[in-house]
């Protein structure tokens, strides 16, 4: 944990020789690590697949926005308030979608996520500004702030007790955000309660047998996964105070649920490690252009280098989604533990190829038994 | 043999379409013995089982658990009651290893049907550790603690849900088919096994074609045909009728 | 009175559109036990089919234009008009309608490459990785489309004949104010047709025979020693023609882009599942029924007792619909009942 917490701390000096080592992108690792990391609770831990957590990122936005618009620019209230917002939404979405399973749990949530979206944009644009999206402006209440000072010139910004929140102190602040929490899936993880969600996962009627009532274990998950999304919402919001409705859309959704399987769904560590690539390579995939295909490929001959450019180009840029569609494919295909346990057998093979190197006679036996371990994880 | 019923089903109906699974079905269990029903195949006995832990609810009719009505309960109250289940093809947590399989049923035990514990590390629940390894040992699986219970021989796993129940300390153990589909030499183990819970004094139910494990078990045994039961008595008596013979056995040799 | 049967018209338009991207759904769902989330993204490529060939068939050639005198001034002539007249420009007119029979062709081939490339791996698969896998399939399919034909919305005119409206009350004797746009009709009539057909098909055939019975027990036709494999292949290419030629003629209602097979995917899914999913009555009659629903929640007059209805009306009754009869309207007790 003590190792875990110094590397996301660090992490603008190990980042810097990716290129990744300024605020923004930084920030949204570790948000994103907060919304996969509580993805994961409910996705790893039960199997229950669900398209709807897009909703609660948004609900947890558009409450952090009011916050800062009505009450103070304070990220505190903020953050708490959007928690709990995204709770009660958690609570609702859930004790109806959890009374079914499966395919229908999953339509169930894109159902709904899908109505928050569209009441988003519709009926609810006095509360979220519709296709704008929700911003702040100068004539805001923010009842609390007023009550210490004068309202200043210009808009103002988001604060932890008197620390602005973007740049730099915004991806601390969030990062120590997400290494609370992450300590929290920790403790779920090793708990019985954690063991019980598994065993639900792997056979829910058992468990009625057994004598649990499975309901209230999958909501709690539901719920906590839900606030997950919430906080991670409010954060999104307290580095950058807008809230737009297209963060509720079931697409995004699927950016959670993929970064969750591309690291590896159920273990502690996949979904950051899915949320990193992912942000990672969005960022640099999208921000390459025709120029910069040119310059890579200079070294080719010219027809050479000009269909190089036309076929790489489909990936990058716009094209980015494309990328992320392939990957989809491509993990679900082939690597449904993730690259967490793409890694494992890598290290396995790797591991066994030595021994056989070694002991060139009579390890025939080990080797069996260190495969059979192996597909045992 | 304790006269005091345990179980107590009374004029139960169960018909799937037109179908009547179940025709006014009567069966008490008495505390402490061991209750065989054998009958041929369609005769309702899985569904009879199936009735007694909540995953079906008759049409009409009651039944009874230590005096108690527990008709229409769901599946986790009547666990929590006291009936543990062995399933004809095992249900386990394929995923699990042994000894996390066996822990669950202890936490079920011992936690009751929901508790919100999130916090307590399980490392540190010794309880329920002590309550698993007790008896994974008694089974013979304390040297596969770790293993996938998935990647388990067939007997293997069914001696793990047999473990996994035993671990609830139920009040009634419902058998289906223990022995069913399994080599002579795994039959004969489980038949050690049930011997040796059988002295414990557990009430037991076991439905078997076996006609070897029934009458090695059983104190007494019902016939099931056609959804109801058309005789009982004790395995000698049983083996006896002319009844039961041509109802169920169609004339063959026991 | 007038108005509601307005609307009641207006909503089967786009109940014909669910009920034909539902069969498909259904189809696969049911007979080869595949989650497709990708079914949408087919519907789209129908709709670009006909796109597609509107381009094929307009590629044209600068001709001097004679009408302008006084300076040099060039047009683009399509092919077809320099080479057969007025032939040509009314087979130009009809791109829409021929591209039914370009798209059956191009379908058969995305839905046959489709099965044997992809998604006959996952037959075994949980219906989870399904989900995911079909999920980027869609995106990738998008992501293809926008590439090569933009982001923005083509246009794609129907028939001259048929773009206008066609006053139907006059007609039936029943006021003078429902007046409804041809394409439209036609595009009723043709879905009616196209399930119809789909219908006759499963139901005269030994193939379609063989469907049914597959839908119902999939195991038991396997066991019959009847070759699956094969027959798969056929229905996944159906599912993906029927959504195809779907498509095609939506195009002249909603200029298609990009992302209209998300739009629709989400909405004829919860189709599927109100209808029963595996049920092909039951698509069909979801599809229409939520269709009519949709269009009364537009309904200025609904909108003013419970503003915002019109957007949620389908979720809602989903939501509703799979708490009081997990089943679907018209599901088989037992199927897919999870």
């Amino acid at each position: 944990m003590a190792i875990f917490s110094v590397v996301v701390l660090t992490m603008p000096l190990w980042m810097q020789p990716f290129g990744a080592a300024y605020p923004d992108i930084l920030q949204k690792f570790v948000i994103f690590g907060v919304f996969a990391i509580g993805y994961n609770i409910l996705f790893g831990l039960t199997g229950y697949l669900s398209f709807g957590h897009a909703a609660f990122l948004g609900v947890g936005s558009y409450t952090a926005v009011w916050s800062f618009k009505l009450l103070t620019m304070n990220i505190v209230p903020a953050i708490i308030l959007s928690v709990v917002m995204s709770g009660i939404f958690a609570v609702a979405m859930g004790y109806v979608a959890l009374r079914r399973s499966g395919i229908y749990f999953s339509i169930l949530t894109l159902a709904f996520a899908q109505m928050c979206y569209n009441l988003a944009y519709s009926v609810l644009t006095p509360i979220t500004n519709g296709e704008t999206g929700l911003q702040l402006a100068k004539s805001d209440p923010r009842i609390i702030d007023r009550l210490f000072s004068e309202a200043g010139e210009g808009l103002p910004s988001t604060t932890l007790f008197g620390i602005e929140t973007s740049g730099y102190s915004g991806f601390y602040i969030s990062a120590v955000i997400m290494i609370i929490v992450f300590y929290i899936s920790l403790k779920i993880f090793n708990s019985s309660f954690g063991l019980k969600l598994k065993a639900i996962k792997a056979n829910q009627n058992r468990m009625r047998y057994l004598g649990f009532n499975t309901k209230p274990y999958l909501l709690s998950a539901f719920v906590i996964s839900g606030m997950y999304a919430g906080l991670a919402g409010g954060l999104l919001a307290a580095t950058d105070p807008l809230a737009g409705a297209e963060r509720m859309q079931w697409t995004a959704s699927g950016e959670v649920i993929l970064m969750t399987i591309l690291g590896g769904v159920g273990t502690l560590f996949g979904p950051l490690l899915g949320v990193i690539i992912i942000k990672y390579f969005e960022n640099i995939f999208s921000a390459v252009n025709q120029l910069d295909l040119h310059s890579l490929y200079a070294i080719f001959p010219a027809w050479l280098e000009n269909s190089l450019v036309a076929i790489s180009s489909l990936f990058v840029g716009e094209g980015w989604h494309m990328t992320l569609g392939l990957l989809f494919m491509f993990v679900v295909a082939f690597l449904p533990g993730g690259v967490l346990e793409g890694l494992q057998l890598i290290y396995k093979k790797i591991k066994t190829r030595l021994i056989k190197n070694n002991k060139s006679t009579g390890t025939d036996t080990d080797t069996k038994q260190e495969t059979g371990a192996n597909h045992g994880e | 043999m304790g006269s005091k019923a345990v179980l107590q089903v009374t004029n139960v109906l169960k018909t799937f379409g037109g179908l009547k699974a179940l025709n006014n079905l009567n069966l008490t269990i008495e505390e402490g013995t061991v209750h065989a029903i054998i009958g041929p195949n369609g005769a309702g006995k899985s569904t009879l089982l199936n009735v007694c832990i909540g995953q079906l609810t008759p049409d009409t009719g009651s039944v009874e658990f230590d005096g108690k009505n527990i008709t229409g309960l769901e599946p986790h109250e009547i666990s929590q009651r006291g009936i543990s289940r062995v399933f004809q093809t095992p249900q386990i947590f394929e995923e699990l290893d042994i000894l996390q399989n066996v822990m669950i049923p202890a936490l079920a035990h011992l936690d009751g049907q929901f508790t919100f514990n999130a916090v307590k590390d399980l490392r540190h629940r010794d309880d329920v550790k002590r309550a698993a390894m007790e008896i994974i040992e008694q089974m013979n699986l304390a040297d596969q603690l770790h293993d996938r219970a998935g990647a388990m021989s067939r007997g293997n796993k069914r001696r793990l849900e047999l473990a996994m129940c035993l671990v609830q300390k139920p009040k009634l153990l419902l058998l289906d088919e223990p022995t069913a589909g399994m080599a002579r030499a795994d039959t004969n183990q489980t038949i050690e096994i049930l011997k040796k819970i059988k002295a414990t004094g557990m009430t037991k139910v076991i439905i078997e074609h076996d006609m070897n494990v029934v009458f090695s078990l059983a104190d007494r045994v019902s016939v099931l045909a056609q959804g109801t039961i058309i005789a009982e008595g004790t395995p000698a008596e049983i083996r006896e009728s002319e009844i039961v013979k041509e109802a169920y056995l169609g004339g063959a040799k026991i | 009175m007038d108005a509601i049967l307005l609307q009641l018209l207006n909503g089967l338009d786009k109940g014909g559109a669910y009920a034909l991207i539902a069969l498909g759904l259904t189809l696969a769902f049911g007979t080869l036990g595949i989650v497709n989330f990708a079914h949408g993204a087919l519907f789209m490529l129908g709709a670009f089919c006909a796109v597609t060939f509107n381009k094929l068939l307009t590629i044209s050639k600068s001709v001097k234009d004679e009408s302008i005198t006084f300076f040099d001034a060039y047009k683009e002539v399509p092919y077809l008009e320099i080479w057969w007249g007025e032939t040509g420009t009314s087979i130009i007119d009809y791109a829409v309608p021929l591209s039914i029979f370009f798209a059956i062709p191009v379908m058969l081939f995305i839905g046959w490459a489709l099965e044997r490339g992809l998604i006959q791996y996952f037959y075994k698969r949980s219906h989870a990785s399904q989900i995911l896998f079909t999920f980027g399939l869609a995106i990738v399919i998008q992501e293809i489309v926008r590439h090569v034909f933009g982001a923005n919305p083509i246009p794609t005119p129907a028939p001259d004949v048929v773009s206008g409206s066609a006053n139907i009350g006059l007609y039936f004797g029943l006021g003078e104010n429902i007046i409804y746009p041809w394409w439209r009709l036609i595009y009723l009539s043709f879905s009616i047709c196209v399930i119809g057909a789909v219908f006759a098909f499963l139901k005269f055939t030994t193939f379609g025979m063989v469907v049914r019975a597959g839908i119902q027990n999939r195991e038991m036709v396997g066991l019959l020693g009847i070759n699956i494999e094969r027959r798969f292949t056929i229905v996944f290419s159906l599912s993906a023609v029927v959504a195809g030629v779907a498509g095609v003629m939506y195009a002249p209602i909603v200029p298609p882009d990009f992302h209209l097979g998300m739009d629709f995917l989400v909405l004829t899914f919860v189709v599927v599942v109100v209808g029963g999913m595996g049920s092909l009555p039951g698509a069909v009659a979801a599809g229409f029924l939520l269709g009519i629903l949709q269009s009364f929640a537009a309904m200025n007059e609904v909108k003013e007792i419970l503003p915002g209805i019109d957007q949620i009306i389908i979720y809602l009754v989903a939501v509703i619909v799979l708490l009081v009869r997990p089943r679907g309207l018209m599901g088989v007790k037992g199927v897919f009942e999870d």
